[in-house]
């Protein structure tokens, strides 16, 4: 648990190549290397001053710790320029362009940040008094009422915490209303091949067996196909729309109609709401519940992997089943409906997801985008974001196969696959190519109905210009794919690192920083 | 509608790129009969950033923060003062703005971060692993039971009255779908933690027993015995911190054996905001490594040799093994677990155990100046930085009466136990560095009031 006494230490000096002297530092100008915090920090450093108070260990009792932690501590400049260094060693939308599709990146206003960091929403807590947070719990509710309005739906419960929680939130209001029903022997959820990755996971965690459903040669649901597997074991189907080969799904009011003559409901993956946000209402097409991924749809920023916050819409037959926590506006005041305030009329609630209330500071920073917006703007968003990928699709049809080009137009992701490329090369080979030309890569090997599936999805922050850059870089690096160009084959050359070693890190996982072992030891 | 960079001429120009003559044929697919004419009733049109920012800002002040009011409440979220580099340094857009690194080459910032919050949770938590965060403590905790039950192939777990009402409630709603048992214990207004209620429940049957450390009413005990006695019957400990700073000056779950430790990690870098979005830590033995849910960044060498990291192990997760998957998580809480790493390496080791030192020493003035109001009775006989009160009477009207004056002065039992009417006089209070003595003597003044005044 000993961390580095000595202070900074020195990366190794880079091989000299071609002329090029060796850099001491490791960096190169702005080339950053940078060393990690257990290498530079140490145990009696510390960036917070706490002033004079007392210290004291008098009521801990017997377990009053003894030994070191073995935390490394920095100043605060040296930690400012250690994560300000890491920092550039990152892509973010701020820099460039995401075509990735199925996880839209938008750009984030600040006005966003802002709002969320008042210190009426940022600095109050969950278990305070109801009547002392009630500006927190009409943002909740002016959010709640707009997605409702939006997505034509009943109810929402605002408390999952990340999309693939709120799937687990409509899952098991789906199997509490069985259960009420007298049906909890429905033990099947029908899944397409086109569905994300998390909604079988989540079907399997809510305690249900998945049965796949094929795609059509045209990339959308077979309904002939899932309307013959309907039946009495069937609990619902979970189906992504527009789905995941960009499409919208035409037959989606047929599907719904016959999942709820066969006595199920209908799960609408609804991370791709944004590409008919202001133009189509899920609830129209006999959806039972949608979760939205707040990031996606309302521009909160993706952060490096989170915090999301997935919402759940529900119709009026799942609506009693609903979670808890939620807020109510009774006569002039918000309240909080919880476990001992729900009453008969929420008594089928299958309870509660998480300790509080839910992401309030992404609910904030959404609230925040769709007033910007309104429902003018909202309608624009949906546009842009289909014009833009319909654009990007057929400007590049010609250079890279479209599977479902004919189908028609796309949503607001374009699918490409990497059939015509020269033998060994792949869709991996295109991702890190484009890297050299500064975008982060589209979305690589999904959906898994295509071959070497390349996802594009532009968003509708995307100006013409940055498109026709992109379409460019694209068409470039897919033609050098198809000459066969061995140089492609070892790209990235202009980032932070060359290609990394998955299969190393999985074979002997390194998880946790461990001191070196000293020099005499390690030549034992 | 700002946002929105394309013109109406760009828009023309690519509709016939496209071979379009209007956006409608785009939508083609969409039923007439599901499509919206226009832009949605109900909805106000496009507003100003000035607007916005008047209607939002309107709604926060709404609130009575933790800043304004003398403050006490705990219970799962703490108020602690975050530096100022803390933000400055998460708002960088680089950080900010950036996606999931599945790309490493370009998203070695995030990885590398990640790669030190694991270590620094580790040691934290006294486990020899972590991995890069999950939603938050009350998720992680029942994660945590859902792997105990893959590990052990039993189903039936052991809850603690220590443990946070809401956990527990998190994990009965879950459990209600997996068909798992959970086992719980009634909770009581006594000065020590239920050990021994816990270990005389283990059997071979016992997937896990779940214990909350320093527990719901800031009380503190060994878990060496429990570890133990677990361990005899196969089954495994699981931990739950719902303040890491307390870790500054006890002893780490794992240094007492448990098996896996999780634990809320709001209090170092996030803020109260309401409940949310907050930072699951979750920690295990190596031997469970692959059983953990969640990210795991590891390290691992480029093609020229030089160190770098990787998210790994991922053929554990959903979108390799669908619905055998170890979970359906598909996030984690990585600008949250950036906040955290941070404020961690800003603190160090001697930060932390100041820290620490600092909020123990609040409370223990805090305890004594309110246990010396006539009818107030301090339960705990050891605690860290919260502790539990007996009142003479029910706690929940005098916080709601004290929140009348302006003083917001802990969380009742009340509110979290509803029903329960043996422990409807407790109120748990909690204490930080944000702490004043003025605070805590308005507090016992107003309390010794308010209370004068409802016993007269």
């Amino acid at each position: 648990m000993s961390i580095n006494q000595s202070g900074w230490r020195p990366t190794s000096p880079e091989a000299n190549t071609g002329g090029v002297p060796a850099s001491v530092t490791g960096n190169k100008a702005l080339m950053l290397e940078e060393a990690l915090i257990f290498e530079i920090g140490d145990a009696k450093t510390t960036g917070v001053d706490f002033g004079e108070g007392d210290v004291a260990h008098d009521m801990l009792g017997a377990l009053t710790r003894k030994a070191p932690i073995g935390l490394p501590g920095l100043s605060e400049p040296e930690t400012v320029r250690h994560y300000t260094r890491l920092s550039r060693q990152n892509y973010g939308i701020d820099l460039g362009f995401f075509p990735l599709g199925s996880c839209t990146m938008k750009h984030n206003p600040r006005l966003n940040e802002k709002m969320a960091r008042l210190p009426g929403f940022a600095d109050v807590h969950p278990l305070q008094p109801v009547d002392t947070v009630q500006g927190a719990l009409e943002v909740i509710h002016q959010l709640a009422h707009w997605l409702v309005t939006l997505t034509g739906m009943t109810s929402v419960a605002m408390s999952p915490k990340a999309g693939a929680h709120g799937e687990l939130c409509g899952v098991l209001a789906i199997r509490a209303a069985l259960e009420a029903k007298g049906e909890g022997a429905r033990k099947i959820i029908l899944v397409p091949e086109s569905a994300h990755g998390t909604n079988p996971a989540t079907a399997a965690f809510a305690g249900y067996s998945v049965e796949d459903i094929p795609a059509t040669a045209e990339g959308r649901v077979d309904t002939e196909a899932l309307k013959a597997r309907l039946g009495p074991d069937v609990a619902g189907v979970m189906i992504t729309n527009p789905n995941t080969c960009g499409l919208f799904e035409r037959d989606m009011r047929e599907i719904s109609d016959a999942v709820h003559a066969a006595g199920g409901y209908v799960y609408c993956d609804g991370a791709n709401f944004n590409a008919i946000v202001g133009r189509v209402r899920p609830g129209d097409l006999g959806i039972d519940a949608m979760h939205i991924n707040l990031h996606k749809t309302f521009s909160t920023p993706h952060g490096g992997g989170g915090p999301g916050s997935g919402p759940v819409v529900f119709s009026a037959a799942l609506t009693p089943f609903a979670p808890l926590p939620f807020v109510e506006e009774q006569g002039d005041q918000f309240v909080l409906v919880e476990e001992e305030t729900a009453g008969e009329h929420h008594a089928g609630s299958f309870g509660r997801m998480v300790a509080f209330h839910g992401q309030m500071g992404m609910f904030t920073r959404a609230l925040t985008y769709i007033l910007s917006h309104g429902a003018d703007g909202l309608r624009q968003v949906s546009e842009d974001a289909v014009l833009n990928a319909n654009y990007i699709l057929r400007s590049l049809d010609d250079t890279l196969d479209a599977p479902f080009g004919p189908s028609g137009p796309c949503m607001h992701e374009a699918l490409f696959s990497d059939s015509g490329l020269a033998a060994g090369f792949s869709t991996i080979d295109i991702a890190k190519g484009l890297i050299d030309e500064g975008f982060h890569p589209m979305t690589m090997y999904f959906p898994l109905v295509v071959h070497g599936a390349m996802l594009v999805e532009p968003t509708e922050t995307e100006s013409k210009a940055a498109l026709d850059q992109f379409i460019a870089a694209l068409r470039s690096v897919a033609e050098r794919a198809k000459a066969g160009d061995p140089s492609l084959k070892t790209a990235p050359h202009f980032a932070p690192r060359a290609r990394l070693d998955e299969t190393l890190a999985a074979r002997k996982p390194v998880l946790v920083w461990k001191e070196p072992a000293p020099l005499a030891e390690a030549a034992e | 509608m700002r946002y929105l960079p394309l013109t109406q001429p760009d828009r023309a120009a690519m509709l016939a790129v496209i071979g379009a003559a209007t956006i409608d044929e785009l939508f083609v697919d969409v039923p007439e009969a599901a499509r919206l004419d226009g832009p949605v009733r109900d909805l106000p049109m496009h507003a100003s950033e000035m607007a916005v920012e008047r209607h939002m800002s309107a709604l926060a002040k709404k609130n009575l923060t933790a800043g304004e009011a003398p403050f006490f409440l705990g219970c799962g979220a703490y108020k602690h003062h975050v530096p100022a580099s803390v933000d400055h340094l998460i708002q960088r857009g680089e950080f900010l703005t950036a996606y999931t690194p599945y790309q490493p080459e370009i998203a070695q910032g995030t990885l590398q971060m990640l790669f030190e919050f694991q270590t620094q949770v580790a040691r934290l938590l006294g486990t020899d692993v972590a991995n890069a965060s999950m939603y938050d403590g009350s998720t992680a905790c029942w994660e945590a039971i859902v792997m105990a039950r893959r590990i052990t192939k039993r189903g039936k777990a052991i809850l603690s009255a220590g443990l946070h009402p809401h956990y527990v409630s998190v994990s009965q709603t879950m459990a209600k779908f997996t068909g798992d048992v959970l086992d719980t214990t009634d909770p009581r207004l006594v000065p020590e933690m239920d050990l021994d209620r816990l270990i005389a429940k283990i059997n071979d049957d016992t997937s896990c027993v779940v214990v909350q450390y320093p527990d719901i009413l800031g009380r503190i005990g060994d878990l060496r015995p429990l570890a133990d006695a677990c361990h005899a019957k196969k089954a495994l400990l699981i931990a739950v911190v719902t303040e890491p700073v307390a870790l500054g000056a006890i002893a780490s779950p794992g240094e007492m054996d448990a098996d896996i430790v999780v634990g809320e990690g709001q209090s170092l870098g996030v803020g109260l905001q309401f409940g949310g979005p907050y930072v699951g830590l979750f920690g295990c033995k190596d031997k469970y490594v692959r059983q953990m849910p969640g990210r795991l960044c590891g390290e691992t060498v480029d093609a020229d040799g030089r160190r770098g990291f990787v998210l790994t192990l991922s053929t554990r997760e959903q979108h390799i093994r669908r619905e055998k998957a170890t979970s359906n998580i598909c996030t984690n809480s990585g600008l949250c677990a950036l906040a955290f790493s941070i404020h961690m390496t800003l603190l160090g080791e001697a930060g932390l155990r100041r820290l620490a030192g600092v909020n123990h020493a609040g409370a223990v003035h805090a305890a004594r100046r309110l246990a010396e109001i006539p009818g107030v009775e301090l339960l705990n006989t050891h605690f860290f930085n919260e502790f539990t009160l007996k009142l003479p009477v029910e706690a929940r009207p005098v916080v709601r009466t004290l929140a009348d004056r302006g003083i917001l002065a802990g969380v009742s039992l009340g509110r979290l136990y509803p029903g329960k009417d043996a422990l409807a006089n407790g109120l748990v209070v909690a204490v930080t560095e944000t702490t004043t003595a003025e605070d805590v003597e308005t507090f016992a003044t107003a309390l010794s009031t308010v209370l004068g005044e409802i016993l007269a």
